[in-house]
């Protein structure tokens, strides 16, 4: 006992301030939201040819980056000849429109992911359902850390329950892998109403570079409605968690 | 060994001189290996005009060496599982994608569904059932309690004791074997590193060792040395999360919390490497997507130290804490013999006493300079595995301090040639932190890859987990499960 007490006083207080303080910091190569320079663009399609997802599109010397298709590989940075396209260090990447993903060189504020209706229902508590439906564990592993006391996702009045009846809503991984789809289904099925559905993750968003593939779908959409797109490969616990935190009002 | 059809892992080899057997020498062949101490690393079929040719990779320990053996087959052929056990899902896999039948092997059942014709039809199979009043069936999954991939379970009951626990996966599978074939291509290296997230230096590290053998690349030193604090930064950081997660399945709060916030600390390390918790976009063919800066490794020394100090005395209370010792002693346990039989490999294997690590029995890169001794215990049983993991994740950190405070001058890329060796075999091993991952592709006349074949430690390690139940409570799967943590898209790929 008297060890365990001894361990408590090493290991101290570990929650995070965020988002009251200061959000935790990015480490140095992280590619956080792109930002695309219409200035330097010469439209010449080298990154459009690099994109190992076809997340970006490049007609008429007009360029977009889908971050819901994009896996962060930095690939298109690399190949730009004018510098065109830089990953920074932006975290706040969900949106709750699906369209509002799609980054242009004019577009360079963050997409709203507040919805109204689930403020009013869920802003106070949510209930979630995680169902990964052929994610690769990544997505999974960084929105389970979200339990951990570090980020202590309790505190917003988020948690993770064992059963969809228990739940407001379910948290979506992976492309849905054609192997999940009816348990996606009933899962979806088994949450009462009024529920919400988030998708985390490219795969979850549009199936990522699995898009196309004849053994998964193209994301959570093509089965169930979504209400919160979360993008990265796999998206940093701060972007999942701002998602959430914006989703619900609690931060702006 | 040495001879024909020998080589070194992470080495290629011509096709042509790889032996050529009938279905009949080639099962004797592997027999006989086995029984002189050699493992199957992998078995698995490649299309060859008409037919298919099933090819065997051979890991021999004593000396370090692979070994390929190959056979035409048709329609059918005498099965290896009967007097190989550690052949049955290898077979079973073979009848799947090619149906090509192994004769006497006792149920060849679905591996991954792969062709589902309607959505109900995945998980629909002949389970095995125990008759009788008193017995009952328990069935989990797919879908799971907690934030995991998912699985089919099912149980055998005789009130609480569990006699046999079936698992049927297959949810997870994403065709990416079949999507490698004709590569390497833009995709490929993404469809490796998301094969099984959690393990992505490790798969990205055996795909492009597999790669730069193909294409006679030499990997630069700095970039062998990053590769290798790569791969121990993703076993501390899983091996913590694992000891983390067994104290919570037993309701060991202090170690649960502590733990799940250091493997955290270990995953930003990672990330200061390369961007990425995982590892993306740091394993490259033909070296390391970055480099290390000198104040990097600084920054990253002291967090290690720090993190390091936490685990210790975080991890530490299991040791000394009765009421966890009681639940980790005893349970989930599994014989030495067990283990050989079906082949068990990395943590599983080397907590049954059994001595197998690729670091240390096939060595390559910066293992074949700076040694991490293999870990062992023998108690087979959910303690050993938890205290090889922590005797292992000991001796990561020691290895990664010494990385980074020796790190070679020089570039961490080579340019990577195109040319892609055609008509040869190329395998790499390496040691995961689930165990051995087996990366094997023949490439076709063009030098493309005619298959890409894929074993994951979790493909060796499902059905210890299956064995390890025999006999328990049922109430103690959990804790059993997490003790082996195998992945669910590892082996449905």
């Amino acid at each position: 006992m008297l060890k365990v007490s001894k361990v408590r006083l090493q290991q101290g207080y570990r929650t995070m301030k965020w988002p009251d303080g200061p959000a935790p910091e990015m480490p140095l190569h992280f590619t956080g939201r792109p930002v695309l320079d219409k200035e330097r663009c010469n439209g010449c399609g080298d990154c459009a040819t690099i994109c190992p997802t076809g997340a970006i599109t490049c007609a008429d010397g007009k360029i977009s980056l889908d971050t819901g298709l994009c896996i962060f590989c930095g690939k298109c940075q690399k190949a730009c000849p004018k510098d065109a396209i830089i990953f920074g260090s932006d975290f706040r990447l969900a949106a709750a429109e699906r369209k509002d993903l799609v980054v242009r060189p004019d577009s360079d504020k963050t997409p709203s992911a507040y919805r109204e209706a689930v403020q009013k229902l869920f802003g106070r508590s949510l209930k979630l359902r995680q169902v990964s439906a052929g994610g690769c564990n990544a997505c999974e592993a960084d929105t389970n850390v979200l339990g951990t006391l570090a980020w202590d996702l309790g505190r917003f009045g988020i948690q993770f329950v064992a059963a969809p009846r228990h739940a407001d809503g379910i948290l979506v991984t992976g492309p849905v892998s054609n192997n999940m789809e009816l348990a996606l289904r009933k899962t979806y099925a088994a949450v009462p109403a009024p529920k919400i559905v988030i998708a985390v993750g490219a795969c979850a968003i549009s199936g990522g570079i699995y898009c196309g593939q004849k053994e998964t779908h193209k994301g959570v959409e093509e089965i169930i409605p979504v209400d919160l797109f979360v993008p990265g490969c796999p998206p940093h616990p701060a972007t999942i968690l701002d998602g959430l935190l914006r989703l619900l009002g609690k931060v702006k | 060994m040495s001879g024909p059809g020998f080589f070194r892992n992470g080495g290629k080899i011509p096709l042509s001189q790889i032996p050529v057997l009938t279905v009949s020498e080639f099962r004797q062949n592997i027999l006989d290996a086995v029984s002189k101490g050699a493992r199957i690393s992998a078995l698995f079929g490649s299309p060859a005009g008409e037919n298919v040719r099933l090819i065997a990779v051979l890991a021999w320990r004593d000396t370090g060496s692979l070994s390929a053996l190959s056979a035409p087959v048709q329609k059918q052929y005498p099965a290896l599982t009967p007097d190989c056990p550690q052949a049955h899902l290898f077979e079973r896999e073979i009848f799947e994608q090619f149906n090509v039948t192994p004769e006497g092997h006792p149920w060849l059942k679905p591996v991954r569904f792969p062709n589902p014709k309607k959505m109900t039809d995945i998980g629909v199979t002949d389970f095995f059932q125990i008759a009788g009043d008193e017995i009952h069936e328990v069935a989990v999954g797919p879908v799971h309690a907690g934030i995991i991939e998912p699985g089919h379970f099912r149980f055998q009951c005789h009130g609480e004791t569990v006699h046999h626990l079936e698992i049927s996966l297959g949810y997870q599978h994403r065709g990416v074997e079949r999507s490698l074939v004709n590569g390497p291509d833009n995709r490929s290296l993404h469809f490796i590193e998301t094969l099984a997230g959690d393990t992505t230096v490790g798969h990205a590290t055996a795909c492009s060792r597999l790669v730069e053998s193909l294409t006679g690349n030499r990997v630069p030193a700095r970039a062998q040395v990053i590769r290798g604090i790569g791969l121990e930064l993703e076993r501390m950081a899983n091996h913590i999360g694992d000891l983390g997660a067994l104290a919570g399945d037993i309701g060991y709060l202090p170690t649960m919390s502590y733990c799940g916030r250091i493997r955290g600390d270990v995953l930003n390390l990672t990330a200061a490497l390369c961007g990425n918790r995982f590892g993306r976009r740091l394993v490259v063919p033909g070296g390391t997507g970055y480099d290390i800066a000198e104040e990097t490794a600084q920054i990253m020394t002291d967090r290690l130290n720090a993190a390091f100090r936490d685990a210790e005395s975080a991890i530490g209370l299991l040791w000394e804490t009765p009421s966890v010792l009681a639940r980790f002693e005893g349970t989930g346990k599994l014989s030495r013999e067990t283990a050989e039989e079906i082949g068990l490999v990395g943590v599983a294997a080397r907590a049954c006493g059994l001595q197998r690590d690729v670091r240390s029995d096939f060595p390559y890169g910066i293992f074949l300079l700076s040694h991490i001794p293999a870990v062992m215990w023998d108690s087979g049983d959910v303690f050993a595995r938890a205290f090889v993991r922590w005797q292992e994740l000991q001796r990561s950190y020691k290895f990664i301090l010494e990385q980074l405070a020796a790190l070679p001058e020089g570039p961490v890329s080579a340019d990577i040639s195109p040319a892609i060796a055609s008509g040869h075999l190329a395998v790499a091993l390496v040691e995961g932190w689930r165990g051995e991952i087996c990366h094997a592709a023949v490439t076709n006349n063009d030098g493309r890859f005619l298959t890409y074949k894929v074993v994951d430690p979790s493909f060796h390690n499902w059905f210890g987990l299956a064995f390890a139940l025999r006999g328990q409570q049922i109430s103690d799967f959990p804790l059993c499960n997490k003790s082996f943590n195998l992945s669910y898209c590892g082996h449905d790929l």
